[in-house]
C-alpha cells in the first residue's frame, strides 16, 4: 500500500505527469495497431513497451536487457533482414532489370530530409532522421543506432508508422505530379521466366557489389541477401520458410517492445520528436516525387512510355508500395494492370535503400561524423 | 540551434549520395544482364551439343 502511495505521488511531482502523456502514447500505439491495422505486429508491442517504461521508478529490468543484447549491437534488425530477404522475390526485377533505376531514384527523400535535417539537428543525427524515408524500419534502427543518434525511438515510430501510412501519403503526391493521361499510360508485361542460377547468383553479386561500393552496408545487406539465398537456393525450403515466418515474427515482438525501453518521458517528450515526425514525413513524400518525377524525366527521351506512378513504388514500403501504385492504375483505367511492374519497382527499392543506408553509414565514417 | 552552415555542407553528401546509388544500380543491372547474356549462352551451347549428339 505504501509503495502503491509513493508511486501515485511520483505520477504528481518532478514532471511526473509526462508519464502519463507516454502512457497515453502508448494506448495510442496499441489503438492504432489494434483498430487501424497500424504495422500491429510493431506498433503494439511498442505501446505496451511504453506504458511498462514508465511506472513511476527508474526502470532497468529485463527490457533494458534486451535492449543491450540486441538493439544497442544491432543484432535483432539484422536478424530480421534474414526474414525479409527469405520473403522477398526478386523474379519480377531479375525479369525486367531496367525497372531497378527507379528504386535508386525514389531514395532523393532520405538525403533531401538529410539536407534539411542538417539545418535543425547535428550531422548524425540529422543522417539518422533522413533514412526514415528508406521507408523501412530495420535500415533505420541499424543506421539511428550506429551513428549514436539519441533520437532513436521517435525514428523508429516515425518509419514505422509512415510506413503503415504509405497508402495515404502517396496517392496525392502521385495525383498532384501526374496528369490523368499519364497515370493511363499502359504498360504490357513481358514476363520471362528467371533461370535458378541467376536467381541464386544474385544475392550474391548483390552483396559483393554493395560490399564494394559502401563496405558499411555489408552487414545490412549481406543478411538481406543471406536470407534471399536461403530462399533461392532451392536445399533449404524448411529454413526458408522457418526464416519468413518464426524468425521474422520472433525478432518483431523483441524488436517492439525493446525499442520502447528508450520511450521513456524524458527521452522522448521533445520539441524535436514533432520537428522529427515533420521531417520524417517530408523524407516520405520526397521519396515519392523523387521516383515520379524520375520516370518523367525518363518519358522524355523514350519511345515506349512508362506510367510515372511506378517510380512512387521505389521506396522499400513493400509490398504496400506495389499495391498502391497498382491500385491507383486500376482506377485510371481498370484494364491498366501494373502489378508485376511496381512490385518489381518495389523490390528494387528494398535493395536501394539498405544501400543507401550503407552509404550514410560510409559517409559518416569517411568524415568522421560518427557520433 | 538552427545551422545554415551544416546544410550546405550536408548538400554536397546528398548529390554523391545519389549518384553513389545510381552507379551501384548500374553496375547491378549490368551484372544482371550479363549473367543471364551467359546462362543463355551457355544454355545455347549445350543445346547445339545435346543435338549433335542425338544426330550421331
Amino acid at each position: 500500500m505504501e509503495i502503491l502511495y509513493e508511486n501515485v505521488l511520483l505520477l504528481f511531482q518532478n514532471g511526473g505527469w509526462q508519464r502519463v502523456v507516454m502512457w497515453l502514447i502508448g494506448a495510442l500505439l496499441i489503438y492504432l495497431a489494434i483498430k487501424k491495422d497500424m504495422e500491429p505486429t510493431l506498433l503494439l508491442p511498442m505501446g505496451f513497451g511504453t506504458i511498462i517504461v514508465n511506472i513511476p521508478a527508474v526502470y532497468d529490468g529485463a527490457l533494458s536487457t534486451l535492449f543491450n543484447a540486441g538493439i544497442a549491437n544491432e543484432l535483432f534488425p539484422l536478424i530480421l533482414f534474414i526474414g525479409i530477404g527469405a520473403m522477398i522475390d526478386f523474379g519480377p526485377v531479375l525479369s525486367n532489370p531496367k525497372l531497378m533505376i527507379f528504386g535508386a531514384a525514389a531514395q532523393f527523400g532520405i538525403f533531401f530530409t538529410f539536407c534539411l535535417a542538417a539545418l535543425f539537428f547535428d550531422l548524425p543525427d540529422a543522417a539518422s532522421i533522413g533514412i526514415i524515408g528508406a521507408a523501412d524500419g530495420p535500415t533505420a534502427i541499424v543506421v539511428a543506432q550506429k551513428l549514436g543518434s539519441k533520437y532513436l525511438p521517435a525514428i523508429m515510430v516515425a518509419a514505422y508508422s509512415y510506413m503503415a501510412l504509405v497508402p495515404i501519403i502517396q496517392p496525392p503526391v502521385i495525383r498532384a505530379l501526374t496528369t490523368k493521361k499519364e497515370r493511363m499510360i499502359r504498360m504490357p508485361y513481358k514476363g520471362k521466366e528467371v533461370p535458378k542460377v541467376v536467381k541464386i547468383l544474385f544475392p550474391i553479386i548483390i552483396t559483393v557489389v554493395a560490399g564494394l561500393v559502401a563496405p558499411e552496408s555489408i552487414d545490412l545487406i549481406g543478411f538481406l541477401m543471406f536470407g534471399n539465398l536461403i530462399r533461392e537456393c532451392g536445399v533449404l525450403n524448411s529454413l526458408s520458410e522457418t526464416a519468413q515466418k518464426v524468425l521474422a515474427n520472433l525478432i518483431t515482438i523483441f524488436l517492439g517492445i525493446t525499442i520502447a525501453t528508450r520511450m521513456n518521458a524524458a527521452e522522448f517528450l521533445q520539441w524535436e520528436t514533432l520537428l522529427i515526425l515533420g521531417l520524417g514525413l517530408f523524407a516520405f513524400v520526397f521519396d515519392t516525387a523523387g521516383g515520379v518525377l524520375f520516370a518523367k524525366f525518363l518519358n522524355l527521351f523514350l519511345k515506349e512510355k512508362i506510367n510515372p506512378m511506378i517510380g512512387a513504388a521505389g521506396i522499400s514500403a513493400f509490398p504496400m508500395s506495389g499495391r498502391v501504385v497498382h491500385k491507383m492504375g486500376l482506377k485510371e483505367d481498370p484494364q491498366n494492370f501494373l502489378l508485376m511492374h511496381s512490385i518489381g519497382v518495389n523490390v528494387s527499392g528494398q535493395i536501394a535503400s539498405v544501400i543507401a543506408g550503407g552509404l550514410i553509414l560510409s559517409f559518416a565514417a569517411g568524415f568522421g561524423l560518427f557520433g | 540551434m538552427f545551422n545554415f552552415d551544416r546544410f550546405l555542407f550536408a548538400l554536397q553528401y546528398m548529390w554523391k549520395g545519389m549518384l553513389c546509388i545510381f552507379v551501384v544500380i548500374a553496375v547491378i543491372i549490368g551484372s544482371i544482364y550479363l549473367m543471364n547474356v551467359i546462362h543463355n549462352a551457355v544454355a545455347k551451347k549445350k543445346a547445339l551439343r545435346q543435338g549433335e549428339q542425338n544426330n550421331q
